[in-house]
């Protein structure tokens, strides 16, 4: 794996799911009776927010702090970044008080890779979300929840609805049909799953408005539709995400009403799913827009899952990215590669 | 696992050795746990794991009752985590009734420095609390750098640190085997982990 | 000044064969082969293309008010250090170059510098808020006499206001020198619409933005029988409509950067500020279109757009970063590698679109002459076989904010005369 988590493009197939089987590892601590490892001990975290996103910064911190590690929360209200400082004055500071991490959500895409690529620190940086870029950890968090679902049971197929989570471990989406649907433009998120989704051997179909599509996305390793019915039938899951009600008034779309009549996700149209089928959405929801009640509601929709998913993810990247002097090597990349002087017994 | 040094080539134990010793130690837990009716084996991966499932396959034989076992993994609880890369994680799974009031009897194949065995304590504590913990090997090669020895131990084989000593399961290598071999051209130190 | 003589040696003036050129004063006395040095300081230009001083249409000194970036001293440095004789000084000052007495002071400023003249662009409106018509009438008459207007940084996007600009201009032989960005379009945008903007989740900049209000405002200069200039062009759709206006016989310019001719928006991937421009580097598809319209003349000119800024305004956050590149230094080398080293230019090209055509739509005089006897010394000396990589530690510039850095450029410029005093010599400033 890459010292830093900018964008899902930086995962190779087994990196990530490296990151899956580990995570799948991380989940079964939850169920202990101590939800605590050693192992980031000493290591400081700093989650580093210039937006306001409570769900993401209590997940990164959960998960750090699960693994030992001290946890910094560096809130750009209140703090001298709200008097201008600049993010490389920031960046020098977490340095000099020993960050070993920097988990990073900023407003401006690209604000990670500058901060992981301009020499101000030295620790790992994790992008927990950039702008309109990407976010990848959701992506993986995403990835993990339907792989659980989908590929979980023994045969490597889908769990029944309502039954416990599957093990997907050591398994790919190859051939899983995954539907993201709603403002791929402004959504960082749909960015990250539509690369590693596609890293991961899913097929991987867009369905929005055309506005609310960005210009150059037939580059994009994905199909576009503008169709929600017509993809539907042939989706194992699809992704709700999160319109906000601000783009009507860029004449994105007319009206809320509108747009819930041809985007929105509701039971009629939930039942036009395949049977093993999951919903799924990143939260918050906005439940009568793109989401109904009675199908974010119902036990298909992940948004719950996906939340606690997101701890034993973000638990896996902390500790792949600092559990060692370096980080993690996938499979693929250490077979062959002489290993470090390891003694026999641990073999 | 990948394994880039030179594959030793001097069996110390083979197949039906292994097999021998490991129904020793199955009785021996029987006879010192008193019919071991309260006995969870825990094997630390990898090999430890293929082992702990043979001596239950054994308990089982002896005492016509089923034996829990399970896997502990380690990883997170070692201590030399910053000497290399960030490993991947094992399965650690526990039997479904816990470890709570029973006697854990840990499983690995070649007991060292004893630091594998520190970091499977410090593990098995995070997980419950058991009436007692004692430890099984295949191979005791000597060299403990921590107060740590086994309980039940297949083979002791004395060792000089330049030495390796490769166990093989035919369930993950194709066959059984306890190999010793010379490190090639590595620095006779203390042993790096384990 | 004293009445010095300089004899320039073996020049191949503009690119032909080595012929020798005699300064007197401040004009050329003679050229010609085998001229007698005759107690005329010697410089030997063996291998050396002699140039008419190249005149910048577009240039961005900053004083008064962001002295922190650049001064009218430093920035005529540069300007002397890449060859140029001429710059014209852009209206985005503090406070804004909206007046006769703002316009003055910075035509005054360069005359003190001694190093290139400037010649001060007047806003088109006040303020550049484009609201209301600033006093161009009283600029054009000043001390200044500033024929260029251009609001550049901002668009006159109000069809009214720049009818008006263009018919009133008209009055003086002036021309509106238009930055072309229709601002709906182009709200909040950070780099070029296209595959490169939807992978980083950058805000596009649509090259319609750039090629509608181009598209108005020439059929507006047809329509009022006025000459409009056209900005940083940076689309293959502008040369289109640019040269579907000149196939009218209208009274169209345009002109390219030496950025928009060598760089595409692959670079943002870096989200490196440096490479963060207006308008914003386009696609490689773009870049070839410029070269082409640049060498069969549908673009009239190269423009620098040099553009400097203080290292904190450069050295953050993709979105917080300030908009612009210097280019002086690097200009001259920059058309050479991406126009002559590739055929599509001769020398006798470049001084036109470098020297002879800016100065004719800035109404120049004294710039942008033939080398040839009687005309003023201004004068530049490229060693076209220079290859050196582009350090912006040693520029003359305050700022150092250059795309190239790092980079390997062809061609030098050893010496810059203006007006007969060498300004530049072995490369180093006088």
């Amino acid at each position: 794996m890459k010292r830093h988590l900018i964008s899902a493009a930086d995962l190779t197939r087994d990196d990530a799911v490296l990151v899956l089987d580990t995570a799948e590892e991380m989940a079964r601590v939850a169920d202990r009776p101590i939800k605590k490892l050693p192992t980031l001990r000493g290591r400081t975290v700093v989650n580093l927010f210039y937006e306001d996103s409570t769900r993401t910064r209590i997940s990164f911190e959960a998960a750090a702090k699960r693994l030992s590690a001290d946890v910094i929360n560096f809130s750009a209200k209140g703090s001298s970044v709200s008097k201008g400082e600049s993010l490389k004055d920031t960046a020098l500071t977490l340095e000099a008080m020993g960050a070993d991490a920097v988990v990073i959500r900023h407003p401006s895409s690209g604000a990670p890779h500058r901060l992981a690529t301009s020499g101000w620190i030295k620790g790992s940086v994790v992008n927990a979300g950039d702008g309109t870029h990407e976010h990848p950890t959701q992506a993986l968090l995403d990835a993990f929840t339907v792989r659980r679902h989908l590929a979980g049971a023994a045969d490597g197929g889908p769990v029944p609805h309502g039954a416990p989570a599957g093990d997907g471990t050591g398994r790919d989406l190859a051939g899983r049909r995954i539907t993201i649907v709603g403002d791929v433009l402004h959504s960082r998120v749909a960015r990250s799953n539509v690369l590693l989704l596609n890293t991961l051997g899913a097929h991987v179909t867009l369905v929005a408005p055309p506005t609310l599509v960005p210009i150059g996305v037939e580059s994009w390793p994905c199909e576009v539709s503008y169709d929600l019915d017509a993809v539907l039938p042939g989706s194992d899951a699809v992704m709700m995400l999160r319109v906000q009600r601000e783009r009507m008034n860029a004449a994105f779309f007319p009206t809320e009403r509108e747009y819930a009549r041809r985007y929105g996700l509701d039971a009629a149209r939930m039942a036009a799913l395949p049977e093993h089928a999951i919903v799924m959405h990143p939260g918050p929801m906005n439940r009568g827009m793109e989401i109904t009640a009675e199908v974010a509601d119902s036990e298909r929709c992940t948004a719950v899952e996906q939340v606690a998913n997101g701890v034993s993810i973000r638990m896996a990247v902390l500790y792949l990215q600092l559990g060692g002097a370096l980080p993690a090597d996938s499979p693929a990349a250490a077979a062959g590669a002489p290993t470090p002087a390891r003694t026999e017994e641990s073999e | 696992m990948a394994d880039t040094r030179p594959v030793p080539a001097r069996p110390v134990l083979e197949a039906p050795d292994i097999a021998r010793v490991l129904t020793r130690i199955a009785h021996e837990i029987v006879e010192r746990a008193k019919g071991a009716d309260d006995v969870v084996l825990l094997g630390i991966p990898t090999r430890g794991v293929f082992l702990a499932r043979r001596l239950a396959d054994r308990l089982a034989d002896i005492t016509g009752r089923t034996v829990p076992v399970g896997s502990l993994d380690i990883t997170m609880y070692r201590d030399d985590l910053r000497l290399g890369p960030a490993r991947a994680l094992a399965r650690t799974d526990i039997p479904g009734d816990g470890v709570d009031g029973r006697l854990v009897v840990l499983v690995d194949d070649v007991l060292f420095s004893g630091r594998t065995i520190r970091a499977a304590l410090d593990a098995l504590g995070d997980i419950g609390r058991p009436r007692a913990v004692q430890l099984a090997v295949l191979v005791d090669r000597g060299h403990r750098e921590l107060p740590i020895r086994a309980d039940y131990v297949g083979k002791n084989l004395p060792t000089s640190l330049r030495e390796t000593v490769k166990v093989l399961v035919a369930e993950n290598d194709g066959r059984d085997a306890v190999l010793l071999g010379t490190r090639d051209g590595a620095p006779a130190d203390g042993p790096a982990g384990g | 000044m004293t009445m010095s003589k300089t004899l320039i040696r073996g020049a191949r003036i503009l690119g032909g064969q080595p012929q020798d050129v005699l300064i007197d004063g401040t004009a050329i006395a003679a050229v010609g082969t085998g001229l007698p040095a005759d107690g005329a300081t010697v410089v030997e230009a063996d291998g050396l293309i002699a140039l008419p001083g190249l005149v910048d249409l577009h240039t961005h000194l900053r004083e008064p008010g962001r002295e922190d970036a650049e001064t009218v001293l430093t920035g005529t440095r540069a300007a002397a250090r890449g060859g140029f004789t001429a710059v014209h000084a852009m209206a985005n000052t503090f406070p804004v170059a909206d007046t006769a007495g703002v316009v003055e002071q910075v035509w005054r400023l360069g005359r003190e510098s001694g190093y290139c003249d400037v010649q001060p662009v007047g806003a088109v409106t006040v303020g550049l808020e484009g609201r209301q018509l600033a006093e161009i009438g009283a600029m054009a008459e000043s001390a200044a006499a500033v024929r260029v207007f251009s609001d550049d940084g901002k668009c006159v996007d109000d069809a009214v206001i720049m009818r008006r600009a263009l018919e009133y201009v008209k009055a003086f032989d002036g021309v509106v020198a238009q930055h072309a960005q229709e601002p709906r379009l182009t709200e909040g945008a950070q780099m070029n619409e296209g595959t490169v903007s939807g992978e980083l989740g950058l805000t596009g900049w649509p090259a319609v933005a750039e090629e509608s209000i181009i598209a108005r405002d020439v059929l507006l200069a047809a329509h009022v029988g006025s000459r409009v200039h056209i900005c940083h062009l940076s689309t293959a759709g502008s040369v289109e409509i640019v040269r579907w206006a000149k196939s009218k016989g209208w009274n169209v310019t345009a002109e390219v950067t030496p950025h928009h001719l060598l760089l595409t928006d692959e670079l943002v991937r870096s989200y490196d500020p440096v490479y963060k421009v207006n308008p914003p580097l386009r696609t490689e598809a773009d870049v070839t279109a410029l070269r082409e319209a640049l060498a069969d003349g549908t673009i009239d000119i190269v423009a620098t757009d040099h553009a400097p800024h203080p290292h904190e305004d450069k050295d953050c956050e993709w979105a917080r970063a300030a908009m612009g590149m210097v280019g002086l230094e690097t200009a001259l080398s920059v058309v050479q590698h991406t126009m002559v080293d590739t055929g599509l230019l001769d020398w006798a090209g470049v001084a036109d679109r470098m020297s002879h055509r800016p100065a004719a739509i800035g109404r120049l005089a004294g710039h942008g002459r033939p080398v040839s006897a009687g005309e003023p010394a201004n004068l530049v000396l490229v060693d076209p076989d220079y290859r050196g990589t582009v350090d912006p530690a040693g520029f003359a510039s305050r700022s150092r904010n250059s795309p190239y850095a790092g980079r390997e450029l062809p061609g030098r410029v050893v010496a810059t005369f203006l007006r007969g005093k060498a300004t530049v010599l072995d490369g180093k400033l006088t």
